[in-house]
């Protein structure tokens, strides 16, 4: 049934709810009782004057009697039965469900979002606890230098013939690893108060990503030639290590390279006629699909997302988009088109995608692998795969009737059950099956 | 003079310790604390009982371990690994790699005693 032919149902929970009769209701807006009866039903449509003095009677505003006050709880609750793994019969009842039993409705839409809040927060300190570099090494180093404090502190205090020499390394020993001690627990605070969020950068590559990200991934001045990679992470708000530094100025030089061969007003250009179809315009431009992908991602207005990775499947740079989570850390899901393109080079793949897990957006893509010929002898060329992310259905992109293809993040936080492609169980699933 | 024991630890303060009580249990200690060349000090010094770290510089105790155990003269030397890295996991790893005992950081003194005490004795049955 169609949303808006709800509002009925929805007249006659709120009548219900406050205890009005129909007869009454139908009295004091000026209509008859079987009319209501009708509409309640949802066999009369209702709008207008009557719908607004209908909501007056009931006290709600009237757009809740209506789609659009509901049309996003109906949404969630859907997104809700799908996690669930609901019959299609039931699911098909949602609109009725949210017309009949609002209350409940919201219940447990809220519960859904809160639910969905947990599992990003989780997925996120997931990724931190199991592959973050500085929070690994704090413990470790908490745990040895309390190993060392705990042995020494043993034989000063049950060693009774000591002599003097000895007692006096052994208290130096404790004193350095009791400092030590001190500041390994001050850095292991100051990371565990950090919020999770992405603002908050840990290593090197999450200062580049956050680098990144303040400048929206776009550096028309770099590529316009005013100002150097130097000046740009130099004159940066956000202070960055040295190692940080060399790994973003890597980035902004094959921004600036891409920039040369493709300028960002050409793309416009050429985007503006024919859309985002990264073969067509590598083609029109006489420029490599990878670099077309790369520009393309480049340009904010677009809003894509894009993920490259080097020949061993690790991941080098990544440029979010909502609704596709790119893990931080550690290895993505083998599903993605990504690796498939890493296999074949030369040839481009143009897919349908939605990732498993709590949006369920659903992305055209564009995978191709590249070949980055080496200037040494004996050196093996270095191949990268690029991922072009962008939202389906979009006035840019639209591959719709492809064969809609199902990935996962990563396997820690990857719902899907009986994948061979898995190399860990989830977190999020009890009991799960390899 | 007792037995011969191997520490390969890079912790300077945990090898004093441990030197220390070992060396009253009158055992002969010696010291590595390099991961990369450990498993060469090892063949070169022929130990009764290596206590090794998880964690060294160079080459994880875990991967020196497993290369240890492919040479047949030391598939039943007795290893006792020491490590901060206390999940399962690590142990499992530890475990196939073929570890004598495992023990997390940080320890007792009597702890590493006692392990060390039953290796020797295991051993020598």
């Amino acid at each position: 049934m169609a949303s808006q032919g709800l509002t009925g149902s929805r007249i006659r929970e709120r009548r219900l709810m406050r205890g009005i009769r129909q007869a009454e209701l139908a009295r004091e807006i000026g209509i008859s009782a079987s009319y209501l009866n009708l509409i309640e039903h949802n066999r009369r449509r209702i709008g207008g004057k009557l719908l607004l003095d209908i909501a007056e009677m009931l006290g709600v505003a009237p757009q809740m009697l209506t789609q659009g006050a509901e049309a996003a709880l109906v949404a969630s609750l859907r997104e809700a039965g799908e996690a669930a793994g609901l019959s299609r019969t039931e699911a098909d009842r949602v609109e009725d469900f949210a017309g009949r039993f609002p209350g409940w409705a919201e219940t447990l839409s809220t519960g859904h979002r809160r639910i969905a809040s947990l599992e990003r927060t989780i997925e996120t300190l997931s990724d931190r606890m199991a592959h973050d570099p500085q929070l690994a090494a704090s413990l470790y180093e908490l745990l040895s230098t309390a190993a060392a404090i705990r042995s020494t502190a043993a034989i000063l205090a049950e060693t009774k013939d000591l002599d003097r020499s000895q007692q006096d390394r052994f208290h130096e020993n404790m004193d350095q690893d009791s400092a030590r001690l001190s500041d390994s627990a001050k850095r292991l605070v100051q990371f565990l108060d950090a919020e999770p969020t992405e603002t908050a950068a840990s290593s090197p590559t999450e200062e580049v990503e956050a680098f990144l990200s303040d400048n929206n991934y776009f550096f028309p001045e770099l590529e316009g030639g005013e100002v150097g990679i130097e000046a740009v992470l130099e004159t940066s708000e956000r202070s960055m290590s040295a190692d940080a530094k060399k790994m973003a100025g890597k980035i902004l030089q094959q921004i600036v390279k891409d920039g040369k061969t493709l300028p960002t007003a050409s793309l416009r250009k050429v985007v503006s006629n024919t859309g985002i179809d990264p073969l067509q315009l590598a083609q029109s431009l006489s420029v490599p699909v990878s670099l077309v992908l790369r520009r393309l991602a480049n340009i904010p207005e677009y809003g894509l997302g894009l993920v490259v990775c080097d020949r061993s499947g690790s991941l080098v740079f990544r440029k979010p988009i909502e609704g596709f989570n790119i893990p931080r850390f550690g290895a993505a899901c083998p599903l993605w088109p990504l690796f498939q393109a890493l296999t074949m080079p030369g040839q481009i793949l143009a897919r349908q995608m939605t990732q498993l897990g709590r949006d369920s957006a659903v992305f055209d893509v564009f995978a191709v692998s590249e070949t980055v010929v080496e200037t040494q002898y004996n050196m093996p060329p270095l191949v990268f795969g690029s991922m072009l992310i962008c939202p389906s259905g979009s006035a840019l992109s639209d591959l719709h009737g492809q064969n809609m293809e199902i990935v996962g993040p990563t396997c820690r936080v990857c719902p899907r059950k009986g994948c061979n492609a898995r190399r860990e169980p989830s977190i999020l699933t009890e009991n799960f099956a390899m | 003079m007792g037995h011969h024991v191997l520490l390969v630890e890079d912790e300077q303060n945990i090898v004093e310790a441990m030197r220390f009580l070992l060396s009253r249990e009158g055992w002969r200690v010696d010291t590595h604390s390099d991961g990369a060349t450990a498993l060469d000090t090892i063949r070169a010094n022929g130990p009764d009982l290596v206590v090794l770290d998880y964690m060294l510089p160079g080459r994880s105790g875990l991967e020196i371990l497993s290369d240890l155990r492919a040479l047949p003269e030391y598939s039943d030397l007795p290893v006792l690994m020491l490590t901060a890295r206390g999940q399962a996991r690590d142990r499992e790893q530890a475990e196939k790699a073929g570890v004598s005992r495992f023990m997390t950081k940080p320890f007792s003194n009597t702890e590493v005693l006692n392990a060390v005490r039953d290796l020797m004795r295991a051993k020598l049955q």
